[in-house]
């Protein structure tokens, strides 16, 4: 220090007064935390309820209509609660790809120079992002469960395939060990597509020579299962839906719930991904393509090789948060009784009373997905950035 | 390009003399013809979905004009839920029997001119505030005025108005009061937690951060279960707050993460000389926010703000889920009545309206205003 510096009282120091704030700020917090915790512990000893997570193992005892796993009102109540995780992911994971897909198709035609698709799909985006997506999912819950006939009079309208107020009937493969290995067929094409693309574009950058992979990966993909199917003995058993009393038995079943969950999320979330994935592409200079052009890239390659990536940049932070979004509001089945995890943990919590251990559980379990879901992203982001200098 | 032809003739009129020199346009590249063929049929692709979609069009209009209005059920007299029933088109009746209890929940009925001039004073008020010139300390306390109002207004009990419990209230005036006092009291509150979460104090700003985290990460509905059944239990025994009460506060612990993330994008855009020049004209740390950083942050933010805005409008209605009677849950009770069951379409539509209004016009006047507010910064 230098030995001139001027003498300051403590009072104007900042670095005191910084330490002085903090321990008054964190006094605080700890004062109202330490009174919040004493009221719970006082409460909870008044109304007889034990404090932590035992009631877990204790027998659910109530049912939940759709399981991926075996589940019966028997299991505990972690075994349920597993089954509402299960549902959440399940309905995320597919309403996530399904926006992507819309949304993307959305946000293209809404720069068609097709007069009537671009309006169409603007007046798609200004309705669909403008209605709450609870009155949505209510909507598409209606639909489905007042104005499809019951069982009885399903709509038939491909052979097989059963539409109710019950839900979709289509059938399902039937019980065979061949479909096993078909399944690890298939996951050993996309294995063997990956490798292949890899090596090709190594190729490409040793020796500039072009592999055909698209013609490669669709041969590995549909040849691979095709030939453990046939070694498999080529089954043809399926497993067809039938009316039996007042339901269907056999085959698959989407429930009204699930499909009208899926339906709304899929719906509003491609609309915020359409706007992103619109200034994703407008915001990549026009230059960028005509010089392309005057390379000789054709069309697609224009479209593959220089615009988007570089849209993509652009495009990849915002549709994370619309995929944590969609994730988040999946919580809104317990509005349509679809049993996700925020149901389920509901009923928990009227059951047992254990209302901070539930929605704790609750909250950590998004806490957990979000964090995984843009840990994700964001390494995907860094992967595409743009490097520089 | 006719007109450019004919000031080429020196001024004079053009005449069929000079009809030689006159050259029409093209009648396929110009007039309606012309925009037929750039907008609808520029190629094999675009002629092909034009096709499809005038077709899809064809199968899907005249049936949805049919069933809005040409063979709707319009109110009157002897129209009962069997007439509706019966005619297949939109049952306008049904929003005419329930549109009261749509609009005001359960609130008595002779009373519920007060909850429409509630509505009235705080749209009329939105609109004003929407003004730029209207930005003045004077708007905050007519605010301040109207809340006053309003609150005499729903609950009464004074000037010879009946008291009527807030348990009572609900349809639109609830879902507004539930949005615009959220709204307002989240966004001190985030301007708060935006600043510690830019603050060099690492226990502030580890503070603010767990907390905007924790309550972006997890969705509404976990928020207001928290607000609704463990909130009575962090009160002191015998202290208890209504329903109403513990929704908005969960619903204002919500906003108020959301709105700080937006406000902290304001923050970062300032650029780092105005923090130096603040400092080396000697502004304590108060005085450089309120009267340098704060007033530009919130300037550039406004565009996102309005969109927070809109988000958080369409989220109250998740109120519902914890037993409140809003503007949605208010369209689903008028649905339980077993003479009216089965008229969803009507009821939803009538309620996606009201909502879509709302919000489009935020929507617009965010659009509007990032016009308006970026004109400085245009190139």
């Amino acid at each position: 220090m230098a030995p001139q510096a001027p003498r300051r009282s403590l009072i104007n120091d900042p670095n005191v007064r910084a330490i002085f704030f903090q321990i008054l700020v964190l006094g605080g917090v700890v004062l109202l935390g330490w009174y919040l915790v004493s009221n719970v512990l006082e409460n909870l000893a008044r109304q007889n309820i034990a404090t932590g997570f035992s009631f877990l193992d204790r027998e659910a005892s109530f049912a939940i209509g759709e399981t991926m796993i075996p589940y019966s009102p028997a299991s505990s109540y972690s075994q349920a609660l597993l089954v509402g995780f299960l549902n959440t992911i399940k309905v995320a994971v597919l309403g996530i790809i399904l926006a992507t897909i819309l949304g993307t198709i959305i946000g293209i035609a809404r720069l068609s120079t097709n007069f009537l698709v671009a309006k169409l799909a603007s007046i798609y985006v200004e309705v669909i992002r403008n209605v709450p997506v609870l009155l949505q999912l209510f909507f598409w819950y209606a639909v489905i469960s007042e104005s499809l006939p019951g069982p009885r009079q399903a709509l038939n309208p491909v052979t097989g395939v059963f539409l109710s107020n019950r839900g979709m009937k289509f059938p399902g493969l039937g019980d065979d060990p061949a479909w096993t290995w078909v399944g690890v067929a298939l996951l050993a094409a996309i294995a063997g597509v990956w490798l292949l693309a890899r090596w090709a574009r190594k190729r490409q950058e040793a020796t500039g020579q072009q592999f055909p992979v698209m013609l490669g990966s669709i041969g590995l993909l549909l040849g691979l299962p095709l030939l453990a199917w046939l070694a498999g003995g080529a089954p043809t058993q399926l497993d067809i839906p039938e009316l039996q009393g007042f339901n269907f038995r056999g085959g698959i079943n989407i429930s009204p719930e699930f499909a009208a969950l899926l339906l709304g999320l899929v719906i509003y979330t491609a609309s915020f991904i359409a706007e992103i994935v619109r200034s994703g592409i407008k915001a990549v200079n026009w230059g960028q393509t005509e010089a392309a052009s005057a390379l000789g890239l054709h069309r697609g390659e224009v479209l593959r090789l220089v615009v988007l990536p570089q849209a993509l940049r652009i495009i990849v932070p915002p549709t994370t948060s619309q995929y944590l979004n969609l994730t988040k509001n999946s919580s809104l089945a317990v509005a349509i009784g679809y049993p996700d995890l925020v149901s389920v943990a509901n009923t928990t919590l009227n059951q047992t009373g254990q209302a901070i251990e539930a929605v704790s559980i609750m909250m950590a379990v998004y806490l957990t997905i979000s964090l995984g879901i843009s840990l994700f992203m964001n390494w995907y982001n860094t992967r595409i950035a743009l490097v520089e200098r | 390009m006719a007109d450019h032809i004919s000031l080429q003739g020196s001024g004079s009129v053009p005449s069929e003399s000079a009809g030689s020199q006159v050259v029409k346009p093209p009648a396929l590249a110009l007039g309606p013809l012309g925009w037929v063929r750039a907008n609808l049929f520029n190629s094999w692709f675009n002629s092909l979905l034009t096709i499809l979609i005038l077709w899809l069009g064809y199968q899907v209009i005249p049936p949805l004009l049919d069933w809005l209005f040409f063979s709707s059920v319009l109110p009157g007299e002897g129209v009962t839920n069997q007439t509706c029933r019966a005619s297949g088109g939109a049952c306008w009746a049904f929003i005419h029997e329930k549109y009261r209890l749509i609009l005001f929940g359960l609130y008595p009925y002779e009373e519920q001119w007060r909850p429409i001039a509630s509505i009235l004073i705080i749209v009329g008020l939105l609109a004003l505030s929407c003004n730029r010139n209207f930005w003045r300390p004077w708007l905050a306390a007519v605010w301040a005025g109207a809340a006053v109002v309003v609150g005499v207004l729903m609950w009464g009990g004074v000037l010879g108005l009946p008291f009527v419990r807030n348990t009572l209230w609900g349809g639109l005036p609830l879902t507004l009061i539930l949005s615009v006092v959220g709204l307002v009291v989240a966004f001190p509150l985030s301007i708060l937690l935006a600043l510690g979460r830019r603050s060099d104090l690492p226990i502030v700003k580890s503070i603010c951060v767990v907390y905007i985290e924790l309550i972006r990460g997890v969705p509404l509905i976990t928020v207001l279960f928290m607000a609704s059944v463990m909130f009575p239990l962090f009160l002191p025994t015998g202290v208890t707050i209504d329903k109403l009460l513990r929704a908005q506060i969960g619903l204002i612990l919500f906003a108020s993460a959301y709105l700080a993330e937006v406000i902290r994008g304001g923050l970062q855009a300032i650029p780092k000389g105005q923090y130096e020049a603040a400092d080396s004209l000697g502004l304590t740390y108060w005085q450089k926010t309120r009267m340098i950083i704060l007033p530009q942050a919130l300037s550039i933010t406004i565009p996102p703000l309005v969109n927070t805005f809109i988000g958080f409008f369409k989220d109250t209605s998740l109120v519902i889920i914890i037993g409140l009677f809003d503007l949605m849950s208010a369209s689903k009770a008028a649905l339980t009545d077993p003479a009216w069951r089965g008229f969803y379409k009507e009821s939803y539509l009538f309620v996606a309206v009201i909502y879509f209004v709302f919000c489009f016009f935020m929507s617009k006047y965010s659009q509007w205003l990032e016009q308006e507010l970026h004109r400085g910064h245009k190139r």
